[in-house]
């Protein structure tokens, strides 16, 4: 389970990167491609080690007001990244 | 080099969106395999090589290979993997991995291990490299080294992964199952916990180059496979998601139904063999089809434009029974060399669909499996060798 105070990091078998060819964000690991779709995207992004789950939803609600409570959707995009080992999850 | 690995990767793609519906544009090649060379320290009899090497004289240079590169990434493609032979015999491999990693290329070192230092890992992860996989024979150095026909191969590649891992790489190893070595799957996953590997190809052998000379001798029974399976998933049971992810790979002629070869035909894949040679599958060669070469053309060009990368993109050219069939969609009719190499058609239905005429071809060889009638046939390397002294490289042919 994650809290508003979880510290999710990058596993360091993966690398978030933007592709042009795509239009999406990207994580690239061994042989291997997954495409984000544009909210998991603007969440990688953010996710560095040292923002915390409730951090990360405040930058965003900050660059989206019009989006509404977007708490529900970061937690669960981290923790279904958490399950599929692409975040590291630290307290 | 062994052919999985290209052929497994469309299964580690993973969408958190819907693909856009398909339009008439192709897509861009995003995996690009460049076969550095041919030439190789080993003489693995599941080598998927071809079993003419060519002249290494007629290598790419850097320069070249830099510009395909370049060309390549323009286009959208994101993954490439450095192999061959093997690709460390190459003196600007440092180079090439520099210039692919500035152009934003995920890349993939793809080796045997001989030939890798300590300081050459270190160097590597200098010039950008992503990950290193590191394919083994066996889970000792006895099984090992005689299947790779080289002495104090298995100690050094058990180093070197090590050295990997401590040096902070991604690592994958692989190993090409066979009949040779199926009894070691539990000291094989042994083995892999200790290296502290990341993923684990268990891969049965496929057979194309000198894995298809030698397949009576690699084919495992189907009963040998059921067992090596369950003794995988009995593992993976066992670890609770720590450890390495093991990946077993079962050989399609075992299948009712082809694997969708490459993702389709010049959808995805784009390999470029050392001379230059550009083919939408890493064994195309074979068919009677001209390829172009990327000395003559741009990426771009032979991708979007040439005849051969077009020739079975699409449906058009299937003959029955995968033209009215509701699965082609899925299988795309199964693998060109496949069909090629045992009907002598290349575009015949896989045989290794039961709906193709030539199914009992696949029954056939299963059978002809259980009691190989001609010797094993180690690998040919070049006997002149432009990179290396190494005297194990001037044995033309070892029969055991
Ligand atoms: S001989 Fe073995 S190590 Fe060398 S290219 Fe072939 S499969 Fe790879
Ligand atoms: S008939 Fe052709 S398209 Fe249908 S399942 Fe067999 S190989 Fe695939």
């Amino acid at each position: 389970m994650i809290t508003s105070t979880t510290t999710p990091s990058l596993n360091a078998m993966f690398r978030l990167q933007w592709e042009k060819a795509q239009n999406c964000f990207v994580l690239l690991f061994p042989e291997g491609m997954v495409k984000l779709n544009g909210s998991a995207g603007e969440i990688m992004q953010l996710i560095d080690g040292e923002k915390t789950v409730q951090q990360i939803t405040e930058t965003l609600q900050n660059k989206f007001p019009e989006g509404g409570d977007l708490s529900n959707d970061v937690n669960e995009f981290i923790t279904t990244a958490i399950e599929k080992k692409w975040l590291y999850n630290d307290h | 080099m062994t052919i999985k690995q290209t052929k497994k990767l469309a299964n580690k793609q993973e969408n958190t969106q819907k693909e856009a519906t398909p339009t008439t544009t192709v897509g861009p090649p995003l995996w690009l395999l460049a076969e550095l060379t041919y030439d190789c320290p080993l003489h693995c009899p599941y080598c998927s090589n071809p079993t003419e090497l060519g002249d290494t004289e007629k290598e790419l240079t850097t320069q070249e290979w830099c510009q395909v590169f370049t060309q390549a990434r323009e286009m959208g493609a994101v993954q490439l993997g450095f192999s061959g032979g093997e690709p460390l015999l190459r003196k600007d491999l440092e180079v090439l991995v520099k210039h692919a990693r500035e152009l934003g290329f995920y890349t993939n070192l793809i080796t045997s291990g001989i030939g890798l230092t300590e300081k050459r890992i270190a160097k590597l992860k200098v010039a950008g490299l992503d990950h290193i996989q590191i394919s083994f024979q066996g889970a000792d150095p006895e099984v090992n080294d005689a299947i790779a026909g080289r002495g104090n191969a298995y100690q050094q590649k058990f180093n070197m992964a090590k050295s990997v891992k401590a040096q902070g790489y991604p690592m994958v190893l692989n190993f090409v199952i066979s009949k040779q070595n199926i009894a070691q799957i539990p000291e094989i996953m042994r083995l892999s916990c200790e290296l502290e590997a990341d993923y684990v190809e268990l891969a049965t052998a496929q057979y194309y180059g000198w894995a298809y000379t030698n397949r009576d001798h690699l084919l495992p029974s189907k009963e040998q496979l059921v067992e090596s399976e369950r003794l995988v998933n009995e593992f993976r049971d066992q670890q609770q998601g720590k450890g390495p992810h093991f990946i077993f790979v079962t050989p399609d002629y075992f299948e009712t139904r082809p694997k969708a070869c490459m993702n389709g035909w010049g959808t995805t894949f784009l390999t470029v063999t050392p001379d230059g040679s550009a083919l939408p599958c890493h064994s195309a060669k074979m068919l009677p089809l001209t390829f172009p070469n990327v000395k003559d053309k741009s990426v771009s060009d032979i991708w979007q434009q040439d005849f051969s990368f077009d020739y079975f993109r699409g449906d058009d050219w299937m003959p029955q029974p995968c033209k009215g069939c509701d699965e082609k969609e899925k299988d795309f009719g199964g693998c060109r060399c496949q069909a090629y190499m045992m009907t002598g058609d290349m575009h015949k239905t896989d045989p290794v669909c039961s709906k193709s005429e030539d199914h009992h071809l696949i029954q056939q060889a299963i059978e002809s499996a259980t009691n190989p009638s001609k010797a094993i046939e180690k690998r040919i390397n070049h006997t002149a060798n432009k990179h290396g002294k190494d005297s194990s490289l001037n044995i033309t042919r070892v029969k055991v």
